[in-house]
């Protein structure tokens, strides 16, 4: 709001020496930085680095919750740390607003968004409800939402996650801040729409003067958004510079491990699976699949068609929705299609098949948590009748050293484990039915980076071992492009473009390709410039 | 919502015809003989066959289950030794005891009871859900723990412990009321209030500290959701957030508590009503049970089984009303 | 994560032993189930039993008001007697403890054990069989438990033991909402993916049944069963209380307070005795079912001290 008291000359946001402490654990140890008025700056971290509790307690929203936080916070000429509660609301959501990671979960399910907007308005600004309601429509219809009026009236779970999104920052807008933190603002969305948010956030901020914070787990988002960018590591600050320094020219080792595990849509597969094509081992035609009946009856998949050859691994890549998970299901058997056939080997498949493996997105979910990860990964050798205890043990043990655990982790519990080493166990149990084929719906999705590239890694050299086919189920268009030899991308349903991995990425034929390489963040700030010009462009024609 | 309406009212239908074909099995096919215990311990068998043949006890049960139906939809006409008695539509059938219409009977006490029944319901939800909000305003203060602790006893106490209690201290002991006696709304409605505000109170306190403790909880689930996180951030006040936000998103589950609960509250007013003497259907209930009236009890379950399943159905919709997405879903 | 393992037990009671109140509800209620087993143990040291008459000691002439102060108490009955009878009040409320905690516990065996057959095989079973299940468990949800075993009571001849016959009438009608709760948790497990990856592994429904949903579905049927007992508790009372529940000479806590409210003045023990037993044994119970949902929900307990970034579950 404007008729606020400001001290000229001093930063929009000043922390000095912040440390956090929940309980026994330091979150935040020792943070020092400044931004800026109408400056962008990104917090870059894995999890566990503290860049979302330093977001949190630039609002102080620590207060009353027994977490402990020191060092001094200066947000728009507010003292946070010394602020009285009256002055923190004023602060919040009026001089400094927030947008969180998940758009449909930051909203009440119960209120309309245009009510819940100009509820936040009230507490800052007197206006009437009428006006209020007002103001509501008019930053809704600023960040794009069409036909503003009527579709304020609508609630959280009407809208699309990109619309919920839009949303949630016409109501940081509502005040016109003087600075907006972003907290994980897209890592919720699809690829194309996190295009359009960041875009947009872009255009505000050149429109507005308003400062960014933004908090992101990935190096290709910040690169779009911010000018200046803070590399964070276990609560503390690693490098910190303008965005194109520390990115181009990194200078700590941190920084250029994190940057090297980022896989880059624009840089062909390193190493081929092999020279030659093996012989077909999976076949499927016309699979389609329906869910629910009646009206609420959709179509998942539809008419997919598609080969793998042994030793190659096919990336099916797709935005949310696109049937890529259903399609996966089917393939190996945990799903029936409600029309076509899946093909082992020549023979039509009657059920699950121990050849057939999976290894699933969720590191959390895939274990069942009663239950060593030994006798998991037991399971396929005691179901195919093995009863030796002896002979299970070292299977188990040398499957674990294989996939680069201990064999003495035969005995833990799956949340002895990190999310990395869950995901080693979830292999080491799909090679223990010895398959000929795995395949892997978003297997590295859940994962940070390095630990991505690790897993990556691992299930290349695998491959390459063990000759397996692998079929790499994912959204993420530069790690299908890392992996795979042939790549199909899948939109509604169907496959709308198949073929050799180089060919599709650099060559795409089909617009919708297109459209998703053109929304991918790339690592350098001056391309990313030059593309987002090139996106405006093409949504001006 | 229309769809989902015919869909509800349909499945209400059902599970009220499959209650009715349980407890006419159930109650039919008694371990005892119909007969004798109908016609006394003292008839002898050729009174008892008798007795056998006026309840058409040898036709097999499908059949008799027919006529009941029938005799719901469409009365019945039946023979009490010398004189034929028309029973008219929705026949419950005869009393054994009295040969008195069921449905008459129960149209009788019915009054009684729902002046009970809703009553207690609207003090219920107004404490319950009124003191689930106080702790969750003041949650970790002194307030909180005695709300806590005074629902965890309410929660605690029998119904027919509090309604004694209750009874015996303010009736007896201080006199400050009169033993109650239950007076017509018709006839004067303030007597009405007074004579019935202690098995209110028996009856609700017990409920209501169900719907505390409900609300307390949904409250404390729904203040840890991401949405009210973005209230507080956006510097909205904790009595806005509170009472606007979290409320919000307890109301659901209150609701469906409510419908889930009226069942129990029912078996709790047929309690209170023989604890206080009230002339309702739960102690008419109790003395069928005690005479083995079988019609009687068959009618007695299917009305009190048609309020609470009206009561779930009722709770449906309001529960779609509050919650839009559910029909969706 | 909530990970009840193998390791669970071990973690279970760590976190209930951090719960102070529910502690020493523990503690009541192992006293009272001591005091219910040990009850012919307890009356012989007192040297009564809880059915002979002791005519000598009411005053008839007073309608049967027990002679002596505080209703009769003496050295050799402890607690006073029974107006009327004169039967010795201590003996009828220890053997009460044994009806009512025994009932309640024998119908909250019956209704878990119905719950969870009928949950799992709607929850595994095919569309039709699932349709079929949970219909009649709706149906049996809508029948009000208290009028459903009043009235069923009232046919079953007196010649059954009547102790066994409430438990088993409880049970058999209130098993409903718990078959619901399995079967909406079978359901969830169903989706997990280590279910599915049992499923790749070769097992076939009934080992993935055994071994990979059963144990899951453990956590909230304790709970819910551990707050079921205090609710059947009072069910029997009640119905005692109506006097269709446990019959004379068998006593009941129910059952001593159906005449009570007649002798409050003359006895008040009387009334306040079995009054008390109940509202101790439920409030025990209760909080004990708390500290148990508690203790296995990891959630419920963390659910005042949510911070504000949610961190994400995978750390490499």
């Amino acid at each position: 709001m404007s008729d606020v008291t400001t001290v000229p000359g001093r930063s929009l946001v000043e922390v000095g020496d912040l440390t956090v402490d929940f309980g026994d654990l330091r979150a935040v140890d020792g943070l020092t930085f400044r931004l800026e008025r109408g400056a962008a700056l990104a917090l870059v971290g894995e999890s566990g680095s503290g860049k979302s509790t330093v977001a949190s307690a630039l609002l102080g929203l620590h207060r009353g919750t027994g977490t402990r936080v020191g060092g001094s916070i200066d947000v728009a000429g507010t003292d946070v740390q010394e602020a009285s509660d009256e002055e923190l609301q004023r602060l919040r959501g009026g001089r400094a607003a927030m947008v969180f990671q998940d758009p449909l979960s930051s909203l009440d399910p119960y209120y309309a968004i245009g009510d819940q907007i100009a509820e936040v308005y009230r507490v800052h600004a007197r206006a009437s409800r009428r006006a209020a309601r007002a103001r509501a429509v008019e930053v809704l219809d600023r960040v794009g939402i069409p036909d503003a009026a009527r579709r304020s009236r609508s609630r959280p779970h009407e809208f699309s996650g990109g619309m919920r999104q839009r949303a949630l920052i016409a109501m940081a807008l509502a005040c016109e801040p003087d600075l907006l933190i972003a907290d994980e603002p897209t890592t919720a969305l699809d690829v194309t729409v996190q295009a359009q948010i960041l875009d947009l956030l872009h255009t505000l901020r050149e429109e507005t003067g308003m400062g960014l914070l933004l908090v992101t787990h990935d190096v290709g988002v910040a690169a779009e958004s911010v000018d200046e960018v803070l590399v964070m590591r276990h609560g503390r600050a690693v490098e910190q510079g303008p965005v194109a320094e520390v990115l181009g020219a990194p200078a700590r080792t941190y920084t250029r491990e994190l940057l090297g595990a980022v896989p880059r849509v624009d840089a062909p597969r390193e190493v081929r699976a092999a020279e030659t094509v093996g012989e077909v081992v999976l076949e499927a035609t016309g699979l389609r699949r329906e869910f629910g009946r009646g009206k609420r009856a959709f179509t998942a998949v539809d008419d997919v068609s598609l080969t793998i050859h042994r030793g190659e691994t096919l990336g099916i890549v797709g935005e949310s929705g696109s049937g890529k998970t259903t399609l996966g299901r089917m393939l190996v058997g945990l799903l029936e299609p409600t029309a076509g056939e899946v093909r082992y080997d020549g023979h039509a498949r009657v059920d699950v098949d121990p050849a057939v493996q999976m290894v699933f997105q969720d590191p959390v979910s895939s274990l069942n948590p009663r239950r060593t990860v030994g006798e998991s990964i037991a399971d396929p050798l005691r179901a195919r009748g093995e009863r030796d205890e002896g002979r299970i043990r070292g299977r188990v043990r040398e499957l674990l050293e294989r996939v680069g655990l201990e064999a003495a982790h035969y005995d833990r519990y799956p949340h002895e484990f990190s999310g990395g080493q869950r995901q080693r166990v979830g292999i080491a149990r799909a090679l223990a039915a010895d398959p000929r084929i795995i395949v892997c719906d978003e297997p590295v999705s859940a994962l940070d980076v390095t630990t991505q590239a690790q897993v990556v890694a691992l299930l290349g050299e695998l491959q390459r071992e063990l000759g397996l086919a692998l079929v790499f189920v994912a959204h993420d268009l530069a790690v299908v492009r890392q992996v795979s030899d042939r790549v199909a991308v899948m939109r509604r349903g169907r496959i709308v473009e198949e073929g050799p991995a180089d060919e599709v990425y650099d060559n795409p034929q089909d617009p919708y390709t297109k459209q998703l390489l053109a929304a991918v963040p790339v690592l350098d700030p001056r391309i990313a410039a030059q593309r987002r010009a090139a996106r405006r462009e093409l949504a001006a024609v | 919502m229309t769809g989902f309406l015919a869909r509800r009212v349909l499945g209400a239908v059902i599970t009220l015809l499959a209650i009715s074909v349980i407890v006419y099995v159930v109650f039919y096919v008694t371990p005892g003989n119909v007969a004798q215990i109908t016609c006394g311990p003292r008839c002898s068998p050729a009174q008892v066959q008798q007795v056998a043949g006026q309840l058409h006890l040898g036709d097999p049960l499908y059949a008799r289950y027919w006529d009941f139906l029938q005799g719901l939809v469409a009365g019945q006409d039946y023979s009490t030794g010398t004189s034929v008695q028309h029973c008219s539509a929705p026949c419950l059938g005869l009393s054994y005891q009295s040969d008195q219409q069921v449905t008459a009977l129960i149209l009788a006490k019915l009054p009684v009871s729902l002046s009970l029944v809703f009553g207690a319901m609207v003090l219920w939800l107004i404490l319950g859900v009124g003191t689930g909000v106080l702790s969750a305003w003041r949650r970790g203060r002194l307030t909180e723990r005695l709300l806590t602790g005074i629902t965890l006893a309410g929660v605690a106490t029998p119904v027919f412990v509090i309604g004694l209690l209750l009874m015996i201290v303010v009736c007896g002991q201080l006199q400050l009321l009169p033993f109650p006696q239950y007076v017509a709304f018709t006839d004067d409605p303030e007597q009405w209030a007074w004579n019935l505000l202690l098995p209110w109170l028996s009856l609700a306190l017990i409920e209501a500290a169900a719907f505390a403790r409900l609300t307390r909880a949904s409250m404390l689930e729904t203040l840890a959701e991401d949405h009210i996180r973005t209230f507080r951030a956006y510097g909205v006040g904790e009595r806005s957030v509170i009472g606007r936000h979290a409320l919000r998103g307890a109301l659901a589950p209150v609701i469906a508590l409510n419908a889930n609960n009226f069942g129990s509250a029912v078996g709790g007013a047929v309690l209170t009503e023989t604890l206080f003497g009230l002339p309702g259907i739960g102690q008419e209930l109790v003395h069928a049970v005690k005479v083995v009236d079988l019609p009687v009890v068959v009618g007695m379950v299917l009305v009190i089984g048609f309020f609470v399943v009206v009561a779930n159905a009722v709770a449906d919709l309001l529960y779609a009303v509050a919650d839009r997405r559910v029909v969706l879903a | 994560m909530s990970a009840p393992g193998a390791s669970g037990a071990r973690q279970f009671w760590r976190r209930l032993r951090t719960q102070r109140a529910a502690l020493v509800a523990a503690v009541v209620v192992a006293l009272l189930v001591l005091v219910a087993l040990a009850a012919p143990l307890l009356t012989a040291i007192e040297g009564q039993d809880p059915t002979t008459y002791h005519p000598s000691l009411v005053d008839s002439a007073r309608g049967g008001v027990p002679i002596g102060s505080f209703g009769g108490v003496s050295a050799d009955h402890w607690l006073g007697v029974e107006p009327q009878t004169g039967r010795d009040l201590f003996a009828r409320l220890v053997y009460g403890a044994r009806v009512s905690l025994g009932v309640a516990l024998a119908a909250t065996v019956v209704q878990v054990a119905i719950g969870v057959v009928v949950g799992v095989a709607a929850a595994l079973g095919s569309r039709l069989v699932d349709q079929l299940l949970s219909r009649f468990t709706d149906v049996i949800v809508a029948m009000p438990l208290m009028i459903m075993a009043l009235a069923l009571l009232a046919i079953v001849p007196s010649s059954f033991p009547r102790p066994v016959l409430v438990a088993l009438v409880i049970g058999l009608i209130g098993w409903g909402s718990i078959a619901k709760i399995v079967r909406a948790q079978t359901l969830t497990l169903k989706g997990l993916d280590y279910v599915a990856a049992a499923r790749l592994s070769g097992w076939g429904t009934w080992r993935i049944a055994r071994r990979e949903l059963l144990p899951g579905i453990a956590a909230p049927v304790i709970t819910y069963a551990a707050l079921l007992v205090p609710v059947d508790i009072t069910v029997e009372a009640a119905l005692s209380f109506l006097g269709v529940g446990v019959k004379p000479p068998t006593p009941s806590w129910g059952q001593m307070l159906t005449a009570a409210d007649v002798w409050y003045q003359a006895a008040p023990q009387y009334l306040l005795l079995p009054a008390g037993a109940l509202f101790v044994t439920v409030l025990a119970l209760t909080v004990l079912g708390d500290g148990v949902r508690t203790a296995l929900d990891p959630r419920a307990a963390s659910r005042l001290r949510v911070g504000t970034g949610r961190k994400r579950e995978a750390k490499a």
